[in-house]
């Protein structure tokens, strides 16, 4: 019972957390309230008997990713985003289309689906069990992972460094502007 | 105990908004995190499959859906940082054409 009341107000903090993500204009609104969402998905998670998976939900995705996030918003000075206007026969169709789905989908999965309750605390996930099917069942996607992330900090940084004409014009037109200064920056 | 249909629901509903996101929001890091909302929702129903068979495994892909995100957001966020020094918007209304 208790499990299900903590489903419950977590589960609505993280569905109201994703509906503020919508409704809000300013980036940095809706990177908070992304964290919400996050957040409250680790206490699913360990509602779920996986602490290990909800402690690197916090870490991972609440902590590095977002502070990514807020750090290219505050980076780039983002500000509220116009809106444009939407066509007026999408929502007309739209919304009855979503509500139709939405609904067939909730019986389907509440009807249909063999829903046995899931037992709380049931299966090992404690860092060990995970960690021996990781580095023995899983080890060569794990090294393949280890592979893509250093390709994608590779390609980060090509990306996002200026193009060479640029810095090599900006440092030129600092030479020209203050030639002395540059002069003895070189000398130390 | 809780139903497992009660969270493919929230992981459903999760991703309903992520969709809801990616199509109606103009901002261009808004959008990148309506993606990420809907990896969320995707972990989620991970997690309730792979406690409702007790299967260990499926907590693993979601170490691997952990991974490509955070891959995607470098990279993504890299990406809004180019585009947003050659056109000094963040606006994808703004952002249309291929080669400026």
């Amino acid at each position: 019972m208790l499990h299900l009341i903590l489903f419950l107000v977590f589960g609505a903090i993280c569905v109201a957390g994703a509906i503020n993500l919508l409704t809000q204009r300013h980036p940095i609104d809706s990177a908070l309230s992304l964290v919400v969402v996050m957040a409250s998905l680790a206490v699913e998670y360990l509602l779920l008997g996986a602490e290990f998976v909800a402690a690197v939900q916090v870490i991972v995705y609440a902590g590095a990713i977002m502070v990514l996030f807020v750090l290219v918003i505050m980076l780039l000075n983002a500000g509220v985003e116009e809106r444009t206007k939407g066509s007026r026969i999408a929502v007309l169709l739209g919304v009855p289309g979503v509500v139709i789905a939405g609904v067939l989908v909730a019986w389907i999965l509440l009807h249909r689906v063999n829903a046995a309750p899931v037992p709380i605390g049931a299966q090992p996930g404690d860092p060990r069990d995970i960690a021996r099917i990781l580095f023995h069942d899983f080890l060569l996607p794990f090294e393949i992972t280890s592979v893509l992330i250093m390709i994608a900090i590779l390609g980060a940084v090509v990306l996002a460094s200026r193009p060479e004409a640029v810095v090599k014009r900006a440092s030129a037109e600092a030479s020209k502007a203050a030639p002395e200064l540059v002069g003895a920056g070189k000398e130390h | 105990m809780v139903p497992l249909s009660y969270y493919l629901l929230l992981s459903g509903i999760l991703f309903v908004c992520g969709v809801l996101g990616f199509l109606i929001k103009r901002n261009i890091i808004t959008i990148f995190m309506s993606i990420e909302l809907m990896l969320n929702g995707v972990n989620l129903s991970f997690v309730a499959f792979a406690a409702h068979w007790h299967a260990l495994r499926g907590q693993i892909f979601v170490f691997f859906v952990m991974v490509v995100a955070a891959a995607e957001a470098a990279v993504g966020l890299a990406i809004i940082i180019a585009v947003y020094r050659t056109r000094e918007t963040l606006n994808v209304d703004q952002v249309n054409l291929l080669k400026l």
